[in-house]
C-alpha cells in the first residue's frame, strides 16, 4: 500500500488541504527556509492562489483588506524568525480592529527549538499578546485539527487574528488528516442576548426623548444581515444614528437619520448628540478614547445600553445601565421583535424636539472649509473624489493621519465592507497593502487608497505586488510634504515647534510610478483635478496619484485630548491655547 | 494583607451584590480559573495581568485532571470592583479558559496556603520557636541541632503572623505555595 492509500499526508499537504476545506481561495505570503515544504505543496496544486508580497507586514495588511471587504478570514503565510516578527504590526492591527486572520508561520524543526537556530524566534511568545490565540504545533498528527480550530477561533465570537507556528519537521512529517467536521472545541461564544435586558432596552426606547444610536465595527463584523437589521431599526424608530470610524457603511451615509461619524474628528452634530442624549444605544462599538474624550464628562445625562459580543468590552471604560452580551445581528433581531410586539412605540413629541435641536447643530456646517482657487485643499480633493466615484462599485482604504480623517468626513459609504482603515492601532503603511488585498478579492471593483505621502512610503514596496498580480489599485496620495497630523498637534500643543514633521527628499511619485511600471499622475491645480481623477479611474492598471495639496491645512472639527464632546474646536479661530497640560500627556 | 479582608456586605452570602460598582475601594479577590493544560497557558494568563496592569498577590497552578488535561490556576488579586470585573471578563475570553470563579463573591470558600519556614538558633530562642510552632500547629519536617524547618498550612495571614514571630528568633528562609482555594459545600 502506498502512503496515499493509507490516507497519510505530509504536514505541508495537510496545510493545503485544510485551507481548501476551509474555503480559502487566496494566501498572501513570502517564502523562506522554514516554510519551503509548504511552498512545495502550494506549487503542486491549483486550488489556492498565492500572492507573493514584498514584505511580511504587507502580507498581513493585504489579508486584512481581503477579510474586511469579504467578511471571510484572511490568510497569510510567513517564514520563521524575521518573517514572523515582520508580521507583528499587522497582527496587532487586526487584533485591535477585530479582523479575522489566520497566519501560518514556519518554525525551526522541533529538535532545534531553543537553540537559537538560524532564523529562530519565539514566535508564539512574541505574538501571544497580539493574537486572539496562537498555537505551536509540535506533532504532525495534531496539525490538521489545530488548523481547523484556528479558523474556528479567528471567526467565532469577536473575530481576531490567530497564528499557527509550524516547525519544519512537522511539515515534513506524515500523519492522517482529520477533516474539518471532526474538530472538538469548547470555544463557543454566546451570540444570543439576554431577553430581559433586551426588553429593558425596548422600554427605554419607547420613552426616550433624546435617543442616539452609536454604532461601531461590531455591526460590520456581525455580517450584512446585521447592517440590514440596523437600517430597519433606525428607519422604524426614527432615531438619529452616528458611527465610529470602524462602523462606517453599516448605515448608509445618504440615510436621512445619519449624523456622520463621531469622535475626535467627528461631526459637530454627532458629538453634541452624544453629549446631550438621554438614551445612548451602543451597538458593536467599544467606547474607545477617540470617541469618549474626557471619560468623566462623557454624555453626562444619558442612560446607556451596550450591545457587544465581548463581555470584557462592557463596563471597561464607561459604565452602562443595560449591558447586552451577544452578536449584534442576533440581538437586533430580538430587539426588533420585542419592540414590534409591544406596539412599535416611540416618544414622538420628544423626538421631534430632539431632531429640531440636531438640525440647529447641523446648520453649523462643521465641515466647512475655506477653499482656494490656487491650491488644492485636501478636503476639496476628497469632495471631488467622492463626487466622481459615487455610485461606482467602489472600495476605499486609507493610511493613517489627517487624510484618513478627511476621508471619513468627506466620503460617503452606502454599504458595509467598503471602507478599510486602521482604526485601533493607527498603523501608517496599512492602506496600500490593504487596497491590494481588497482588489484581489474584488478584481473588477474600483479600489482607492486615500493616502498621505508619509504613510504611503512606509509600505510602498507593495506596488511591486500590485504590478505582479495585476491589481489595478489607485493610490490617491494627498501630498502635503508634512506628517500632517503630527504637524497639527505640534501647532496646537507644542508651540508651533515642528520637530521632524516634514518630509524632505520625497521621491518624485510620477517617476516612482514609472519605475514600478505603473501610471503616475501629478496634479497641483484645482482646475485640473477632475480630469486627473477621471484619468486615474479610467486607467486599466495601478496608478500613483500625487495630489499636491495645501501644506498647512488642519483637520477640524477636533476634540482636543482631555476635553469632553461639547468643547470641540470648529476651526482655526478656536485653536489658541486649547490643550492643557493634562491633555498634553494624552495622545 | 489578608485574602479574606472583604468589606461586609460585599459577598454573595446575601442574595444581592451589594458592592458599589463605582467604589474606588481596593478589594482583594481570589479567582479560580480552570484551563486546558496546554503549553503557554500560564504565560497567557500572566501576560494578561502584566499587559493590562493588574496585580497578582499570589498565584498557584497545577494540573488537577490528568485525563482531561485541565489545570486549576488560583489567583489572588487586588483592584476596584470595576477592575476585578474586567479581570474576570478578560480571563473568560482567553481561548483555553473553561471557567472563571470568583471565590470571594460566589459564596463561602476555604483557602489555604502551605509554607516551609526555616529558623536557626540556639538555647532559649530555639525552644521558644518550637513552642510557638506548637501554638500555630506548625509541624517540624526537618531538624538539626541548630535549625528547624517548620511546615504550616493556613490562611496567608496566619503564615504572615508566624513568620513575624520567627523573625527575632532566627528566621532564615520561607517558601510559600500561594493560596489554593475551593468553594465550600457541594
Amino acid at each position: 500500500m502506498t502512503r496515499a492509500d493509507k490516507g497519510l499526508m505530509t504536514g505541508a499537504q495537510m496545510i493545503v488541504q485544510a485551507l481548501k476545506d476551509q474555503g480559502v481561495e487566496v494566501v498572501f505570503g513570502y517564502p523562506g527556509g522554514a516554510v519551503l515544504p509548504i511552498y512545495d505543496a502550494i506549487f503542486q496544486q491549483n486550488d489556492i492562489r498565492h500572492v507573493l508580497v514584498r514584505h511580511e507586514q504587507g502580507a498581513i495588511h493585504m489579508a486584512e483588506g481581503y477579510a474586511r471587504s469579504t467578511g471571510k478570514p484572511g490568510v497569510a503565510l510567513v517564514t520563521s524568525g524575521p518573517g514572523a516578527t515582520n508580521a507583528v504590526t499587522g497582527l496587532t492591527d487586526a487584533l485591535l480592529d477585530s479582523i479575522p486572520l489566520v497566519v501560518l508561520s514556519g518554525q525551526v524543526p522541533t529538535f532545534m527549538i531553543g537553540t537559537d537556530g538560524f532564523q529562530e524566534a519565539d514566535t508564539v511568545g512574541i505574538t501571544r499578546p497580539c493574537t486572539k490565540h496562537n498555537w505551536l504545533v509540535k506533532d504532525t498528527e495534531k496539525l490538521a485539527e489545530t488548523l481547523h480550530q484556528a479558523f474556528h477561533v479567528a471567526t467565532s465570537g469577536r473575530p481576531g487574528p490567530v497564528l499557527v507556528d509550524i516547525p519544519k519537521d512537522v511539515q515534513f512529517g506524515e500523519a492522517l488528516y482529520s477533516p474539518k467536521e471532526k474538530i472538538r472545541t469548547h470555544y463557543q461564544p454566546k451570540v444570543k442576548g439576554d431577553i430581559d435586558q433586551i426588553t429593558r432596552l425596548v422600554e427605554m426606547i419607547e420613552k426616550a426623548e433624546r435617543p442616539v444610536f452609536y454604532t461601531g465595527g461590531g455591526v460590520i463584523n456581525s455580517g450584512p444581515a446585521a447592517s440590514q437589521l440596523l437600517r430597519e431599526l433606525v428607519e422604524a424608530t426614527g432615531f438619529p444614528i452616528t458611527s465610529t470610524l470602524m462602523g462606517l457603511g453599516a448605515y448608509p451615509a445618504s440615510g436621512k437619520n445619519w449624523l456622520g461619524m463621531l469622535g475626535m474628528h467627528g461631526l459637530y452634530e454627532a458629538n453634541l448628540a452624544m453629549h446631550g442624549c438621554d438614551l445612548m444605544i451602543n451597538i458593536g462599538a467599544r467606547f474607545d478614547d477617540r470617541i469618549t474624550g474626557r471619560v468623566k464628562d462623557f454624555s453626562p445625562t444619558s442612560a446607556k445600553a451596550h450591545i457587544d459580543i465581548d463581555p470584557s468590552s462592557i463596563n471597561k471604560v464607561i459604565r452602562v445601565d443595560v449591558p447586552i452580551v451577544g452578536d449584534v445581528g442576533h440581538v437586533l433581531e430580538d430587539l426588533l421583535r420585542v419592540w414590534k410586539s409591544r406596539g412599535r412605540k416611540v416618544n414622538k413629541d420628544g423626538l421631534a424636539k430632539w431632531w429640531k435641536q440636531i438640525a440647529e447643530w447641523q446648520a453649523v456646517n462643521c465641515l466647512d472649509y475655506k477653499n482656494s482657487e490656487k491650491t488644492i485643499k485636501p478636503q476639496y480633493a476628497l469632495q471631488r473624489l467622492e463626487a466622481l466615484t459615487k455610485g461606482m462599485d467602489r472600495y476605499i482604504t486609507t493610511e493613517v493621519g489627517q487624510h484618513q480623517m478627511w476621508a471619513a468626513q468627506f466620503l460617503g459609504f452606502e454599504a458595509p465592507n467598503r471602507w478599510m482603515t486602521s482604526g485601533g492601532l493607527g498603523t501608517m503603511g496599512y492602506g496600500l497593502p490593504a487596497s491590494i488585498g481588497v482588489q484581489i478579492a474584488h478584481p473588477e471593483a474600483l479600489v482607492i487608497n486615500v493616502a498621505g505621502e508619509a504613510s504611503w512610503l512606509m509600505n510602498m514596496q507593495e506596488m511591486g505586488t500590485a504590478m505582479q498580480f495585476r491589481a489595478p489599485v489607485k493610490q490617491f496620495i494627498l501630498n502635503n510634504e508634512r506628517l500632517g497630523m503630527v504637524r497639527q498637534w505640534q501647532e496646537l500643543l507644542h508651540g508651533e515647534r515642528y520637530s521632524h514633521s516634514w518630509s524632505e527628499s520625497l521621491p518624485d511619485f510620477v517617476k516612482l510610478a514609472e519605475a514600478f511600471g505603473c501610471k503616475g499622475i501629478r496634479c497641483s491645480d484645482p482646475k485640473d483635478l477632475d480630469d486627473a481623477i477621471m484619468e486615474m479611474i479610467r486607467y486599466d492598471g495601478p496608478v500613483i496619484f500625487d495630489c499636491l495639496v495645501e501644506k498647512h491645512e488642519n483637520c477640524f472639527p477636533m476634540i482636543p485630548s482631555g476635553k469632553p464632546h461639547n468643547e470641540m474646536l470648529l476651526g482655526e479661530a478656536d485653536t489658541q491655547g486649547v490643550i492643557g497640560a493634562k491633555g498634553a500627556v494624552l495622545v | 494583607m489578608s485574602a479574606l479582608n472583604i468589606k461586609r456586605g460585599s459577598t454573595s452570602h446575601s442574595a444581592y451584590d451589594l458592592r458599589d460598582p463605582y467604589a474606588e475601594v481596593i478589594e482583594t479577590h481570589t479567582l479560580a480559573v480552570l484551563v486546558d493544560n496546554e503549553s503557554g497557558v500560564l504565560a497567557r494568563v500572566i501576560g494578561l495581568f502584566s499587559g493590562r496592569g493588574y496585580n497578582i498577590d499570589s498565584l498557584t497552578v497545577a494540573e488537577v485532571d490528568h485525563e482531561g488535561h485541565r489545570s486549576r490556576i488560583t489567583i489572588v488579586t487586588r483592584g476596584t470592583p470595576q477592575v476585578i470585573e474586567q479581570i474576570k471578563a478578560q480571563l473568560g475570553r482567553l481561548v483555553p479558559v473553561h471557567e472563571v470563579h470568583d471565590l470571594t463573591v460566589e459564596g463561602p470558600a476555604v483557602q489555604r496556603e502551605l509554607a516551609l519556614i526555616k529558623v536557626s538558633g540556639k538555647g532559649e530562642a530555639r525552644i521558644e520557636a518550637l513552642r510557638l510552632a506548637e501554638i500555630f500547629r506548625a509541624n517540624v519536617v526537618d531538624s538539626t541541632l541548630e535549625s528547624f524547618v517548620f511546615e504550616m498550612t493556613g490562611l496567608p495571614d496566619k503564615i504572615d503572623a508566624f513568620a513575624e514571630l520567627m523573625r527575632p528568633l532566627g528566621l532564615r528562609e520561607i517558601a510559600r505555595t500561594g493560596v489554593a482555594a475551593l468553594a465550600r459545600g457541594v
